[in-house]
């Protein structure tokens, strides 16, 4: 399922991975930059995703209509994204077509030219973007349960960044951020498909091996302490519907402890997949936590979880929406009851290896995607090495039922959470 | 740099050369297209049992039958289904769409036979059982909460009850919270013992499997499946003119951003018109960063994150609209910049590169919309869902290639009239 990846690395600093899949006529490119929120300080919050915004408007070579007509006109598909510790650009094309892409990423790694004007526009841009999510109750909840967990660390901020920061960055703060972390030294790239990896590299080193390298990228240095007793926090919103988010601070993804909870997700939540093009999900109805409260006690309607792999500690978070024939304390209560029951006794190995089962199943449909393939090649990377991928299912085989009720112990208590609650306005009480 | 247009390998698309297409005698229809460089099989499929069959005052029951599918059958509880499917990494849905109600699934390729058997019995023998029932029951009554407070979701439902007044497009496939209270298990199971039946049903299956092995499974599973009363099709009839420009707004108070769907039905998939009306709207709101609309809307303005166009695929006239998501003060300027982007649009023929860029990025992407086997799998629905014949996508760049301006401009000013719009807003 894992092909052989070739490694290598420019004088220059940048890091390549190359993997041929002759399937189909299909090269997947990606650039990884290793440069995220968590690179933000007050004020600036927000502005890796704004220059990633940016990033799309051109170059003296390439302007920016121009590049979305030219990877358009091939069918080829593009995007980035931009997360906790990382920024990411990729291209999916037809395999002869694929040196356009590489051109261009090539060039708008040093040379994008963040013209004033389309600064201008794409401030009201990011900021119609972040207005979109804050329609949504679950964007509010989460970024204020983010806010509660992390007093310190960067990740205290929502990832589109604060409005009044969105407001307040100018122009020549996004160049500086630009010029900062887009150097060879801090991206790695990715290539997975129908190539020959010689020519590949060679080409590569044409395009990347005049790039300066750069001097060492700053790195913002604020590890959050541990956290001294639980918090609760409520938002107030309009709509009928109450959510709960439960965010425990968990392990980074290079701890031994990040694969036992992995597993306890799963047997928790349902099995979560690496796909992040594809590939499908497997449902979480027979999960301990949904079986709990939503089959057997209507305490929920829905629920799932999640463990982001991350650089530093962040959280494994369970969001429900209550049943509207429960209190919200009733709801938690048969929350605390499953965790309490993992905590007390260790789950069957038979658990462990069905959790491993549907994540090699994960594995098998994700791959059908060379664009999913790519991504392997370099997200692991971020965070970790591409090791953890390769191991990344043996690593869940291998955890044993006394580490997954180690784990609850270790991190599921109440003192290392936030619980926060969306609860909707009561009609006739809108604050004024 | 390759400035070429793009161009198709005929040989690495699906064709009669490996789709196997087979029809039991009870009606069912079988497409299979083998793919042995994966270790999977995705499979998917419909029946004619969509919301047009369901009464005014049940809104929501065709979606709600297909939810209650998989909580129970004769042979297996709701945790014995999901446990079977789970275990293994597999997964099927059901879901209710307007003309047809629709399945997909995933497994392992050894594991298709656990796979067509929970089919089989979700299919055949639902007992929907009464705390099923009320259960999903406070999930759609939820799904409905938050559909009402998302601006999008209540703007799209708005523009269909403008666009297709009288006709059976104006109701929302998930109904409204009083028609979802109305709806009782006698209801679920009438509508199931009488609508689901294997006529009109079709199944196709990409993966790691022989097309024999298929067939046999199918036909072990679901071949004696039998319904004499299941009733015709419906066909629906065409949308109705919109004379003059209506608007509506649909209040939500205290949204950050407010969105907007404007346009009107538009052609069928089965029409002709079809493909030049995508080529065009390719070009008026999706190509590059959301055409025209997103150039006028987004990069130049800076009034949205999206603005977009699309033209929806349906067995009927389904929708011709733009959407976007705005500021609420911005509202009425990016109305003012949509609806000139569409006069401009019907003025004039589209410009010769922009008709060979949107040639060039339709014919590029076909390899990856096949990519994977769900993709192929729905590829192979729509096949047989339209008429389109096995050779469709054999013939594909020769069709799209044959596109001209002219006939774009004339398909979309029979459907696009900048006067003759619905135009629905949610917001504050």
């Amino acid at each position: 399922m894992l092909k052989p990846v070739k490694t290598f690395q420019l004088p220059n600093g940048l890091q390549i991975k190359l993997k041929e899949i002759h399937t189909a006529p299909i090269i997947s490119h990606w650039v990884w930059y290793r440069v995220g929120s968590r690179d933000e300080i007050p004020g600036r919050t927000g502005i890796s995703h704004w220059v990633e915004h940016l990033q799309f408007k051109g170059t003296p070579r390439f302007p920016g209509e121009e590049m979305d007509k030219l990877i358009s006109r091939t069918g080829g598909i593009w995007n980035a994204l931009t997360y906790l510790d990382w920024t990411t650009y990729f291209e999916t094309m037809p395999a002869d077509q694929i040196d356009l892409a590489l051109e261009l990423e090539a060039d708008r790694m040093l040379n994008s030219s963040f013209d004033p004007d389309e600064v201008a526009a794409e401030r009201t841009v990011v900021i119609s973007e972040r207005q979109g999510r804050e329609n949504h109750p679950g964007f509010l909840l989460k970024e204020a349960v983010r806010a509660a967990a992390f007093r310190v660390h960067p990740y205290h901020h929502e990832i589109i960044g604060d409005q009044a920061d969105l407001e307040s960055i100018q122009r020549d703060d996004l160049f500086d951020h630009y010029q900062t972390y887009y150097r060879p030294n801090n991206a790695l790239i990715a290539v997975a498909g129908d190539f020959q990896a010689e020519e590949m590299l060679d080409r590569l080193k044409e395009l990347y091996g005049d790039h300066p390298a750069g001097g060492p990228v700053p790195r913002v240095n604020r590890p959050e302490p541990p956290q001294k007793g639980e918090h609760r926090l409520t938002v107030e919103g309009p709509g009928e519907t109450r959510l709960v988010d439960v965010a425990y601070h968990g392990p980074p993804a290079s701890d031994p402890d990040f694969f036992p909870l992995m597993i306890l997700d799963s047997l928790l939540t349902g099995p979560q997949g690496l796909n992040l093009f594809g590939g499908g999900g497997v449902s979480n109805k027979t999960s301990r936590l949904y079986t709990k409260m939503v089959e057997e006690s209507d305490a929920a309607v829905d629920l799932y979880g999640g463990l982001p792999a991350t650089i530093d500690p962040f959280l494994y978070s369970i969001h429900f929406i209550v049943h509207p024939s429960m209190t919200i304390d009733q709801a938690l209560q048969v929350f605390e009851a499953e965790i309490q029951r993992l905590q007390d006794e260790p789950p069957a190995e038979g658990e462990i290896q069905r959790a491993a089962k549907q994540a090699r199943a994960l594995f098998a449909y994700g791959s059908e995607s060379i664009t999913n393939q790519a991504f392997w090649l370099g997200f692991p990377e971020m965070f970790a090495s591409y090791d953890w991928v390769v191991h990344y299912t043996d690593n869940l085989a291998a955890v044993k039922p006394e580490d997954v009720q180690r784990v609850a112990q270790k991190y599921l208590v109440p003192r290392n959470r936030v619980v926060g609650t969306y609860l909707p306005y009561q009609q006739g009480q809108k604050p004024a | 740099m390759n400035k070429q247009p793009a161009s198709l390998n005929i040989e690495t698309l699906p064709g009669p050369q490996d789709i196997a297409r087979k029809e039991l005698e009870n009606g069912i229809v079988i497409l299979v297209r083998p793919n042995f460089n994966t270790l999977s099989v995705s499979l998917a499929g419909y029946l004619p049992a969509g919301s047009l069959y369901e009464p005014e005052e049940k809104l929501g029951l065709a979606d709600f039958t297909a939810s209650g599918l998989m909580r129970g059958t004769q042979q297996r509880s709701f945790q014995e289904i999901y446990n079977s499917l789970e275990s293994i990494g597999a997964s099927l849905r059901f879901s209710g769409g307007t003309h047809t109600s629709g399945f997909s699934g995933k497994a392992l390729a050894d594991d298709l036979d656990i796979l067509t058997e929970i089919l089989k019995q979700s299919l055949l023998n639902p007992t929907f059982p009464s705390q099923q029932v009320e259960r999903i029951r406070s999930q759609q009554l939820t799904g409905l909460d938050l559909r009402a407070q998302d601006t999008g979701d209540m703007a799209s439902l708005v523009f269909d009850q403008l666009a297709y007044q009288n006709h059976p497009y104006r109701h929302p496939g998930d109904g409204f919270p009083e028609t979802i209270a109305a709806i009782t298990r006698r209801d679920l199971l009438d509508f199931h013992s009488r609508q689901y039946g294997p006529r009109g049903m079709v199944i196709s299956v990409s993966g790691a499997v022989q097309p024999e092995r298929v067939f046999q499974l199918i036909e072990d599973t679901l071949g004696s499946w039998d319904n004499p009363d299941q009733p015709e099709e419906i066909t629906v009839p065409p949308a109705p003119d919109i004379s003059e420009t209506i608007k509506r707004h649909h209040t939500i108070p205290e949204k950050s951003q407010a969105d907007l769907v404007l346009g009107a039905p538009g052609p069928s998939r089965c029409s002709p018109d079809f493909i030049p009306a995508r080529l065009g709207n390719n070009i008026l709101g999706q190509f590059g960063m959301m055409g025209r609309i997103g150039d006028a809307v987004r990069s130049k303005a800076g009034l949205a994150y999206y603005a977009y166009s699309s033209v929806s695929s349906s067995i009927g006239p389904g929708p011709w609209t733009v959407s976007a998501g705005v500021n609420p003060a911005d509202l009425d300027r990016a109305l003012d910049l949509i609806i000139q982007e569409i006069e401009a649009y019907v003025s004039q023929p589209v410009t010769g590169e922009e008709l060979g860029n949107s040639k060039s990025s339709y014919i590029g992407k076909l390899p990856l919309a096949l990519e994977s086997n769900a993709g192929v799998a729905s590829a192979l629905l729509n096949l047989e869902r339209y008429g389109l014949g096995l050779d469709y996508y054999q013939n594909y760049q020769a069709m799209i290639n044959q596109v001209s301006a002219e006939e774009i401009l004339e398909v979309s000013r029979k459907y696009l009239d900048p006067d003759r719009l619905a135009v629905a807003t949610a917001g504050p």
